[in-house]
This record gives C-alpha cells, structure tokens and sequence, in this order.
C-alpha cells in the first residue's frame, strides 16, 4: 500500500471513485450520519437522583439526633454538660420569642455576604494580576499563601485597637480571612488553564481586559469557583470568631454573640443551639449557592462523572 | 513596500531561539498569491510549525521580512474550542473580538455553522461533538475572523482516517467558496498532494525550503479516474525526496 495515513483502507483508486461520486448534498448527508455516529449520547438525570442528593444529609442529621437523645436517656452527664435535643430547642425557641434568633442570623449573613462581596471584589485583580505575571508573583506570592495559613482570629486583637468595636473590625477580618483564599483559588485556576486555550485566545486576537474577561476569567472558572467556595468558609469563621469576640451593643446582635451570651450565662442549650445555627446557614450556604454552581460548571465542561 | 490582501510573502526568514542555540529556520523564503492553497511537507523538527507561528504573529523572526496585507489567522491540531462555551458561542466570541456589533453576531454565527455543515449544532457544548465536528467548529470559528490567510497546523492529524477524509473535502469545499489564502503544515504527503496547489518540501535542523512541485488541480480533472494515479505518483515522488532528507541524519 502506497504511504498513505497508514489507517486508510481504501486504495487510492477508491478513494478518488468515492470522492467523484458524491455529490455536495449528499457529502453533507454523509457528514450528518457520521456526526451522528460519533456524538456521544448523554442521559437526563432523573429528578429523583436530584431530590436525594439535595435531601440525603438529613439522614446524617436524624443519625446524629438519635445517637444524642440515647446518650441523654442514658443520664451519663448531667443536662448543664450535655443538654437534651429538647433543651436546646427550647433555648432556640426563648431566643425567637425575644426577637434575638432571627435578627441575629440575618444580621450575620448579611455581614458575612456583604465581607465576601467585598473579599471577591479585592482578591479578583489581586488573583488575576498574580496568576499572569510571574515577576508579581514571586513577590508577593509567599506572602499571600502566608495570610492563608495565618488564622484570621490572630487579627482580632489588632483590629479592635484600631478600629475599636465596630463594623470595620469585623470586616477587617473577615476580609483578612477570605481575601488569601479567594486568590489563592483564582491563582491555581489560571497555572491550570491549558496552554491551548491561550494560544487560541492570543489568535482570537484577545488582548489586555479582553483577554482577562473572555479567556482568562472562564478559563480558570473551576480554580475560582473552589476558591470562592473556601473564601465564603474562611469569611464565616471569621465572621463568628470576631462577633465572639468584638462584642458591643453598638454592633446588634449576631450568631456569634449569641453564643458568647450563652458563654457568659452558663447556658450550654443556647451554646449548642448558636453551633447548630452557625452550622446549618454554613451547610444551607454550601447547597443552595455553591453546590448547584459547582454542578452547573462540571457538566458544561463535561467533567462530570 | 504593500502586499496585496490574502498574499504573504517571507524573505529569507532565520529563526533560533537563543542567540548562540541551533538555527530553526534558515533563510526560509516564500511567496504565497491571494487564494492560493499551499502546503509545507517536511519531518520532525523542520521548524514548519514555527514557521507558521512566525506567519501568525506567535513567534518573532531572528533576522528576515514577513509581509502580510493584515493578521491571518491560525489553526492547531487541537480544535481549541473555549470549553464553558457552546458551539455558537465559541463562534461568536470570535465574531465579538474581532468587532463585529453584537446584532449581528447569532446570525452571522448560524451562518458559519451551516457552512460547516454542523447548523443543528449551535447550542451543543465542545464536549458533546465528535473531535471531526469540533474542528469544524474551529473552522468555522476560524473564517469568522474574516481574515484572508488561514493558517493550519496539521489540523486533521489526531482525526481518524474516514473522519479526515470528509474533513479533507469539507476544507476543499470551503477553500472553493470563500476564496481564502490556505497554508498548510501537514507531515502527511498524500494529504498535501490531495489537498493543495503547491507542495514545498522542508529539510530538517535546519529547517529550509528544499524543493517545491506544483499540483495540478484543475476542477474537472479532480474527479478524473487518471487523476488519483496522478496524485499517487507525485506523493510517491515526494514522499522519496523526504526520505533522501531524513537519511541524511542518520548516524
């Protein structure tokens, strides 16, 4: 055979018949029976499959309740150690009647959003900038990844002395606390972007904030989109770590509060009761908002399994 | 000096990558008309890819003169299709940076994609095509640049072989009809023969131009029974030639 691909099996006569036989509608029939052919088939996700996975923790939720209630039918330790499920629902419960559990849980999500919006807008440039420039990176890189591992806490102290008890404290650490993350996710995204991809970018003709906004940003979306989700985690321990602390009546009240008051009364229902608060806007948070987005960017990529 | 659109145009072109590394490209020059379709035939390491970097703009010349009317535009062996994007979207994103206004970027895009022959296609996702109707779409993304010189680096090489062929045709087509100035790195010598009007060999380490034949490609004839003879022998003939180059390095 003359060295053709090597894979071909026509022989070059055939091959010049079957080219002078077909016509352009039908070469264009042709091509869409080999598409179809060759298009991998995809299968709808059942709805069930969705509703239990959104559903499927509760069954950790309810394991963990029994396993509570029997220690506590057990009388091992007295109810100001270990208080009963009913306990601590009965302190939640004082706490909506004084008009503190609500106002203190939106008070805190809406510090927290509003400290990660503004985490995300200071680490975005900061990432980018970062992540493309390797002089830049070098320079700043080790301190950045240091913030990461420092606890924000650390700060807290500082942070009263200069801002005393105020918004600005708590936000100062909130944002030391997210800010690392959140470019440290959008820095790996773009060492992870395939070379590729930016060459085909650089063909486009994609240059300066075209080039961040089109290719470099989507491009390194996953990386990001990680980032973000343990920059919003970072925000919210930080958040309850400096509302434990930074307590005023200045601030209003807030889930951290909540709990230094049930520190400071002795109350170990209301101190489990504001855990179990803090605990469910951080699952709520990572379900309703990250989870589905996480979903969404795996399978337009086709990444999912 | 100005160069007609579509026409590109290299003067003794060297290429190294350090100045005391190995020469790539020496004194490689070449002359390519508006609509012409020519192909670059050589082995590993013949710097053809670089020379075509170099005609993208990807790469800079150590010493020579490309002249180009405007920037071509470049294909790779990968379709390189942004993945978060649909097969329209890819399309039109091509359509956005190169100013098109935003009313006419859909249609202009379905157009495209009907060119290609993959209309259906729009709203599918890179990863939801065969590799043939991702570099269709590559295609398509690539003449929505509206540039006169394409570029392609062995674009149907990761193909396999029945998708090629239609590829093979698809690409003739669509040189046919939009007219469009096609350079074409290959290693595949039947695929230059069958593909193109000129055929230029390139020697290895260094890499130059070492001999070119022209292809006789008159329209009736292709379809002609004598035609794929004709094509076999010259593939033949060059093919000979390339291994008269590649055993030169031997040791």
């Amino acid at each position: 055979m003359p060295s053709d691909t090597g894979t071909s099996g026509l022989n070059p006569s055939d091959q010049a018949a079957a080219r002078a036989s077909v016509a352009p509608t039908d070469l264009k029939r042709l091509e869409s029976g080999l598409d179809a052919l060759e298009t991998p088939r995809t299968e709808q996700r059942k709805f069930s499959a969705f509703l239990f996975t959104l559903l499927s923790p509760i069954i950790a939720i309810v394991a963990i309740l029994l396993i509570w209630q029997v220690v506590i039918w057990l009388q091992w330790q007295p109810s100001y150690i270990i208080p009963s499920p009913s306990d601590v629902w009965t302190a939640l419960g004082k706490q909506v009647e004084a008009e503190i559990l609500w106002q203190a849980t939106f008070n805190s999500i809406s510090r927290a959003i509003k400290g990660f919006i503004l985490a995300l807008i200071i680490a975005t440039p900061i990432g980018v900038a970062l992540g493309l420039n390797r002089t830049l990176r070098s320079i700043f890189g080790p301190i950045l990844t240091g913030l990461q591992q420092l606890p924000s806490v650390a700060w807290v102290p500082a942070a009263i002395i200069w801002f005393g008890l105020s918004d600005a404290t708590i936000y100062t650490v909130v944002l030391l606390g997210a800010v690392p993350s959140i470019a440290n996710g959008l820095i790996s995204g773009i060492d992870q972007i395939p070379s590729i991809i930016l060459r085909a970018g650089q063909v486009l003709g994609a240059r300066g904030l075209d080039r961040v906004r089109h290719i470099v940003l989507p491009a390194a979306w996953p990386g990001y989109l990680a980032g973000l989700e343990q920059g919003w985690a970072f925000a919210w321990r930080s958040l309850m770590a400096a509302e434990l602390i930074a307590v005023s009546p200045a601030l209003g009240p807030g889930l951290g509060q909540m709990l230094d008051n049930g520190r400071s009364l002795g109350d170990m229902a209301l101190i489990i009761g504001s855990i179990f608060m803090i605990l469910a806007v951080g699952v709520l948070v990572e379900r309703i908002v990250f989870a589905p987005l996480r979903r969404r960017t795996l399978m337009n990529r086709g990444l999912l399994r | 000096m100005t160069v007609a659109q579509g026409a590109v145009h290299l003067t003794d072109i060297v290429k190294r990558f350090s100045a005391d590394g190995p020469t790539i490209l020496e004194n490689v020059s070449l002359s390519v008309q508006p609509g012409e379709f020519v192909s670059l035939v050589g082995a590993s390491g013949c710097g053809k890819s670089t020379l075509l970097n170099i005609i993208a703009g990807l790469e800079t010349t150590t010493t020579g003169q490309v002249e180009l009317a405007g920037p071509p535009t470049l294909m790779f062996q990968e379709p390189a299709l942004m993945p978060w994007l649909t097969a329209g979207r890819n399309i039109e994103l091509a359509l956005e940076l190169t100013g098109v206004p935003r009313s006419q970027r859909k249609a202009r895009a379905q157009e495209l994609l009907e060119l290609v022959h993959l209309e259906r296609s729009y709203k599918q996702r890179p990863h939801e095509l065969s590799g043939g109707m991702r570099q269709r779409v590559a295609i398509a993304r690539a003449l929505a640049q509206g540039r006169s010189v394409l570029l392609m680096d062995e674009p149907f090489a990761a193909l396999d072989a029945i998708t090629r062929d239609f590829l093979h045709e698809e690409i003739t087509r669509i040189w046919q009809e939009t007219g469009i100035t096609i350079i074409f790195v290959t290693h595949n010598v039947r695929e230059a023969v069958r593909l193109s009007q000129r055929v230029l060999l390139m020697s290895s380490r260094p890499g130059r131009i070492i001999r070119e034949w022209e292809v006789g490609s008159e329209e009736p004839w292709r379809t002609d029974s004598t035609y794929s003879s004709y094509v076999s022998e010259l593939a033949e003939e060059i093919t000979t030639n390339l291994r008269e180059e590649i055993v030169r390095h031997a040791v």
